[in-house]
């Protein structure tokens, strides 16, 4: 049995409030490729972070090469021949890749000035060419970062990484910002690092990937190790089952809904995002009132941008959205709002709260402007207080008062907030973007149960979550996102877990 | 307009560049680090108020028995030390206390002026303390003889050839260096540089001091090499003047220079305006002339060296460029009518140029992508 | 109470602290700071005559730094309270030597002027700030510069608002029907502080009572959200600049219309714009906390004359004491170290220099 070359061994990481991981043991076998498998939240990020020297682990040990060590910093990892490629780039837009490369470690010719030396830019480019051809990775060494595409980018990541002299090279989620290509031409050169001898481990939770790549796969679930296997002793089905456990759903109190007119219509609808890639690819489909539509998939697939092309808050190149019968494409947010829609966004803290704002100030800051609370340009205080003593306790939302800072709350409690403002309008149309992300149980639930509450009262809700135990508990309808569209539309009795997670994953249905 | 005139008039900008250029240095170290200084101001005053006295003190304690020069250099070297201490107290408020950096900056306006009026009120001006005197200058030999750039270039205190050397060396050091390389680092993309084992507010408090005593210098300027004393608040905006300087030079101390003597030469046509030899509207044809001139160039470049992808403003840059050049030989050779036009709009030739590149009506002017932000470890 | 006491904790302590280090400043310069306090405290509040004067001194402090606060709710660093209170001066001088009116109509017209002549040289930054997202510190600075440039043409011998028939550089007096009524007879106390005052009334009104100012707080708050709640971010940037230039342009008329000579000249205000950062922050950015900061820079200024008359000691001492002032509520943590508080996290001034590169 040869020795690993990374172990480790009963490793935890503590943040405040959450262990992140809890006693993992790990081993990367000499010129394996293993794949690092779980959902968003699993500890796979962290578990790595700890040995790059990002964090440092509370407990446990790791070895190299059956050698204890101790990783301080990047440096100390860099020194062991440890290389990471973060999931979102370590490198300054405006430098070449030659200055990126050089960071921190510079090479120099001339006169040995210390750190006012020249630059031997010409004496890295060339090594870094060398280094791609190598390893079959097209690099253009004079290229400014900002000017390369994301595929490109990471080639450079993972340059810098051998440039430093890594044998054991980590990628973190490599293949979420990449097009399918742009996937198989990574795997290539995987496979030819595994021919010179280095090692790969490899996080991520798209499963037919590992399947296709990797020697080795390592579960992670809730911060714990849920299973090791090889390719060949299992099943997609089976990782997924692994991946999220075989808890119980959490079963909401439902009734049948009964769908009445569509309260909104979203037609071919096609969004741009800031570097003019089509991120929203030609999305259809409707919600009736009545009915929770839930759309799965794994966040970053456009479900954000389609969200706000129905909201107004991005701009819709082309197609259609109509509510309650009324075209409302373009325009502004607020007179989308007036329409009837109601928003509780994906990040609370920068588009759903204002922090520095009391409990009541938030609550109006979408009708402020109107009556009872605004009369004549002036606000009154009263209305404002009253309505907020209200929805305090319609929503069971714990804080000292209703001044509280919204900041103060914790986030189940901010959450409810937000719920509070937005289900107590009139409104014809819910758009709940990872309504419970990050909450505790009783949260979780108490949205849950005020969200299938407005679905009874005839409003329309459309679901956007990550979280596949929340879309098959309230959903009557779903459809999964990938890649900027929309897969498959199904009625939620003939949803199953392992069905969406291999449609979230990007393995399109026959 | 003969070669006499001109020679005397790109002398006396060169003169008149320099404390702008030098201020334009300051905050060059400290923004390309990412921090914020709008308190070049203060250094200034701060370093004006410390060469004389410094100088002046050396020459009493030394019982004026040594050539005055010495006396000069220590108060040079008084005022790097002075202005670069309160560009330490800007570094600690802004990096340590993670003090907004415009409102540290303030604080150290305040301070400088506050400290420096006192310092005037109750010692200096009581007793008519008199200076030891101003750099001579000098002239180099054999290049002060090349025929119309000599005694342009090499013919001035040693301040200016200081000035010069410390462009040069700034621009060699910030994009040919090892140190150059992890400034702008730490100014683009601090995280980016931890990662890399760069120790990312011990670089800035360096750079913010170092810039520190370069207004220093500046300020040792205004006393030790023009009028030989200390008026209050003798800066008079040349701080602010040079932050400008520096967002119209791109950041880089090259394009700061090329600024600043754009921006000294609109001084200097002022001065010439006064005696007679320009008449008002040439002046500002060939102001505007230069300036547009400047900027097609500057920016064409800026394009040119950083092989950027963005090729589609080029056009506008070749006309922008191509206008000035054809501005400034109009301005040379057609008799110009007398038109009356105030001088001081001249003197708004900084401001107003540097507030059209900002409004992006020329280029884009993008500071260093991190600036403004306290650094703080994941 | 409790927590009225704890939030005025550090300004104070601030404050305290400052002079200390001020007091230690002097004892080095060789004078009893005691002996120079107590002349300072004389000048500002000792007489009839001195409460006037640090009244009429704390009037452009308010303004100046209402407008800051202002503009700081609403996410903006308006440096250029100097260049818009000279435009506001202007303004309000032309109008008041140009038009022929009752006081009852000439002293609000000319005030108006004044607040429309600020606001204007306001729009511009925050104009550049909304479309272009140019960084409103500098954008502000130097607009200050060309203000005073501009004005300092206007009143030259060629200028068009130079007075006639003088060698020093000085606009035409305003006529008295637009002078400021004199509050107490045969006194300089003019009624521009209490227009001060309602001013701060105002602005609180406006800021907390209102649905313009609920939108200028949010967008200061967190422009994001505000975007999501529907509010037009570009619009209250600019709207924020303006009112925050009126603020000082009233501040600058009322110096021209409530003064003798009446009339506007060089060599005036000079250097308002930092000291009024430094009453908007040690007023906690509020109404009610910028009049009593100023008040207190107003009776420094006051009563600084005749403690350099007594003991002196240059006046200077207090722009030492005021910068002191700043570094230590901006620092905060330093005064609560050393006094050992403690303070729930409380909303500070929001960061405006992370906006610098322009991104919003």
């Amino acid at each position: 049995m040869t020795e690993p070359v990374l172990s480790l061994v009963g490793v935890s990481k503590r943040f405040p409030g959450v262990l992140a991981n809890d006693n993992v043991d790990f081993d990367l076998a000499p010129g394996e490729i293993h794949a690092l498998l779980g959902e968003n939240g699993a500890g796979k990020t962290t578990l790595m972070n700890v040995v790059y020297g990002l964090y440092k682990h509370d407990e446990g040990q790791i070895l190299i090469n059956g050698k204890e060590v101790e990783i301080d910093d990047p440096n100390d990892a860099l020194a062991q021949g440890i290389g990471m490629v973060h999931q979102h780039f370590m490198l300054v837009p405006v430098m070449t890749v030659v200055e990126n490369l050089m960071l921190g470690n510079e090479t120099t010719r001339g006169p040995r000035l210390g750190s006012l030396s020249d630059l031997d830019e010409k004496q890295v480019a060339e090594d870094v060419k060398q280094l791609g051809e190598v390893h079959g990775l097209a690099i253009n060494p004079d290229a400014l970062v900002q000017d390369l595409s994301v595929g490109a980018q990471q080639r450079v990541e993972i340059v810098k990484a051998l440039y430093r002299g890594a044998d054991v090279l980590i990628l973190d989620e490599p293949t979420a910002v990449l097009t399918p290509q742009e996937a198989e031409e990574l795997f290539r050169v995987m496979r030819s690092l595994i021919d010179e001898g280095k090692s790969i481990i490899f996080i991520t939770h798209k499963l037919k990937e590992v399947l296709e790549i990797a020697d080795r796969i390592t579960v992670l679930r809730n911060g714990k190790v849920a299973g090791t296997t090889t390719p060949s002793e299992t099943t997609e089905a089976e990782l997924a089952a692994m991946m999220v456990g075989r808890e119980v759903i959490l079963q909401v109190e439902k009734g049948p809904a009964h769908p009445g007119d569509p309260v909104l219509k979203v037609e071919d609808v096609k969004v741009k995002d800031l570097r003019e890639q089509m991120v929203v690819n030609g999305v259809s489909f409707e919600v009736r009132g009545g009915e929770i539509l839930g759309i799965a998939g794994v966040q970053g697939n456009g479900q954000a941008q389609m969200v706000e092309a129905i909201t107004g808050l991005a701009h819709v190149e082309s197609g259609h959205v109509t509510i309650d019968g009324r075209e409302t494409t373009n325009l502004k947010p607020r007179k989308v709002t007036e329409a009837g829609i109601a928003h509780v966004p994906a990040d609370r803290h920068k588009h759903g709260l204002v922090l520095g704002y009391p409990i009541d100030e938030n609550l109006i800051l979408q009708t402020y402007y109107l009556s009872p609370f605004s009369r004549r340009t002036f606000i009154q205080p009263k209305a404002v207080r009253a309505n907020a003593k209200k929805l305090v306790e319609e929503y069971d939302i714990r804080t000292p008062s209703i001044s509280t800072l919204a900041g103060s709350l914790s986030g189940g409690n901010q959450q409810k907030v937000i719920v509070a403002r937005e289900l107590s309008r009139d409104i014809r149309l819910l758009i709940a973007n990872q309504p419970t992300r990050g909450l505790d149980v009783g949260s979780i639930e108490y949205i849950h149960n005020r969200i299938i509450e407005k679905r009874d009262e005839g409003v329309g809700v459309l679901l956007v979550s990550s979280e596949l135990d929340e879309i098959l508990g309230l959903s009557d309808r779903i459809a999964v996102m990938y890649a900027g569209e929309i897969l498959t539309v199904m009625p939620a009795n003939e949803a199953t877990k392992e069905r969406l997670g291999l449609l979230m994953a990007g393995v399109r249905e026959a | 307009m003969d070669s006499v005139f001109f020679i005397g008039i790109l002398t006396l900008a060169l003169i008149k560049a320099t404390p702008i250029a030098l201020g334009a240095m300051s905050g060059l170290m400290s923004e390309r680090s990412g921090v914020i200084n709008i308190a070049i101001e203060g250094m200034m005053l701060v370093g004006a108020m410390v060469a004389f006295l410094g100088s002046v003190a050396f020459n009493n304690v030394t019982g004026g028995g040594m050539p005055k020069a010495y006396s000069l250099v220590f108060g040079l070297f008084a005022a790097m030390l002075g202005a670069g201490l309160i560009a330490g107290l800007h570094a600690y408020l802004s990096i340590h206390y993670k003090v907004d950096q415009i409102i540290s900056g303030t604080v150290i306006n305040l301070l400088a002026i506050g400290i420096t009026n006192f310092v005037a009120n109750a010692y200096i001006d009581p007793n008519s303390i008199a200076g030891v005197g101003v750099f001579p200058k000098i002239s180099i030999p054999i290049l002060s003889k090349i025929p119309f750039i000599g005694p342009i270039l090499f013919n001035h205190a040693i301040l200016v050839y200081v000035m010069l050397i410390l462009v040069a060396l700034l621009q060699y050091a910030l994009f040919r260096t090892p140190w150059g390389l992890r400034t702008r680092a730490v100014g683009e993309h601090p995280r980016a540089a931890d990662t890399v084992g760069i120790n990312v507010n011990r670089r800035r408090y360096i750079n913010v001091i170092l810039g520190g005593t370069i207004a220093g210098i500046g300020g040792a300027f205004l006393v030790l090499q023009s009028v030989g004393r200390f008026q209050k608040l003798m800066t008079t905006g040349r701080g602010f003047i040079a932050l400008a300087a520096l967002i119209f030079g791109k950041w880089t101390s090259v394009g700061a220079l090329g600024s600043a003597l754009l921006f000294g030469f609109a001084e200097a046509l002022g001065v010439r305006l006064q005696l007679g030899d320009v008449n008002e509207l040439q002046a500002l044809v060939l102001l505007t002339g230069l300036g547009l001139a400047f900027l097609g160039l500057a920016f064409g470049l800026i394009k040119a060296i950083r092989r950027g992808s963005d090729t589609r403003p080029n056009r506008r840059i070749a006309i922008i460029a191509i206008a000035g050049i054809g501005l400034i030989t109009a301005a040379m050779l057609i008799d110009w009518p007398t038109v009356n036009i105030p001088v001081q709009f001249l003197g708004l030739l900084p401001f107003i140029a540097t507030v059209l590149v900002l409004a992006g009506f020329v280029g884009r002017a993008t500071p260093p992508a991190a600036i403004g932000k306290p650094y703080e470890k994941a | 109470m409790r927590a009225l006491v704890t939030r005025a904790a550090v300004p104070l302590l601030a404050i305290f602290t400052a002079l200390l280090v001020s007091a230690g400043v002097l004892l080095l310069q060789g004078t009893s700071p005691i002996k120079a306090y107590l002349a300072l405290g004389e000048g500002a509040f000792g007489t009839q005559t001195a409460i006037i004067e640090t009244l009429i001194k704390t009037t452009p402090f308010i303004l100046g730094g209402l407008a800051i606060a202002l503009a700081f709710r609403g996410g903006l660093f308006n440096i250029g309270v100097q260049g818009q209170l000279f435009m506001g001066s202007i303004f309000a001088v032309v109008v008041g030597y140009s038009i022929e009116a009752p006081p009852i109509i000439h002293i609000p017209l000319a005030m108006l002027a004044g607040m429309v002549g600020g606001g204007l040289w306001a729009a511009i930054p925050g104009y550049l700030k909304a479309r272009n997202g140019a960084h409103e510190v500098i954008t502000t600075i130097m607009l200050n510069f060309i203000a005073a440039r501009i004005i300092a043409w206007a009143i030259s011998p060629v200028g068009p608002l130079r007075a006639p028939r003088t060698v020093v550089p000085e606009t035409q007096a305003v006529f008295e029907s637009a002078r400021l009524p004199i509050l107490i007879a045969d006194t300089r106390l003019h009624a521009g502080v209490i227009i001060a005052l309602i001013a701060a009334f105002v602005v609180y009104w406006l800021l907390w009572r209102t649905v313009t100012g609920f939108e200028i707080r949010t967008v200061g708050a967190n422009p994001s959200a505000a975007r999501y709640a529907g509010i037009n971010v570009e619009r209250n940037i600019v709207l924020t600049m303006v009112i925050s230039g009126a603020l000082a342009g009233l501040g600058g008329a009322i110096q021209v219309l409530g003064l003798a000579p009446y009339n506007f000249t060089t060599g005036f205000n000079v250097g308002l714009g930092f000291d009024s950062i430094a009453v908007a922050v040690l007023g906690g950015i509020a109404p009610f906390g910028v009049v009593l900061a100023a008040f207190l820079f107003g009776a420094m200024d006051a009563g600084a004359r005749l403690m350099q008359l007594r003991t002196k000691v240059p006046i200077d001492i207090i722009t030492i004491t005021q910068g002191l002032i700043l570094a230590f509520v901006a620092a905060n943590l330093i005064i609560r170290r050393l006094y050992r508080i403690r303070t729930k996290a409380e909303e500070g001034p929001v960061s405006l220099s992370e906006l610098w590169g322009g991104e919003n």
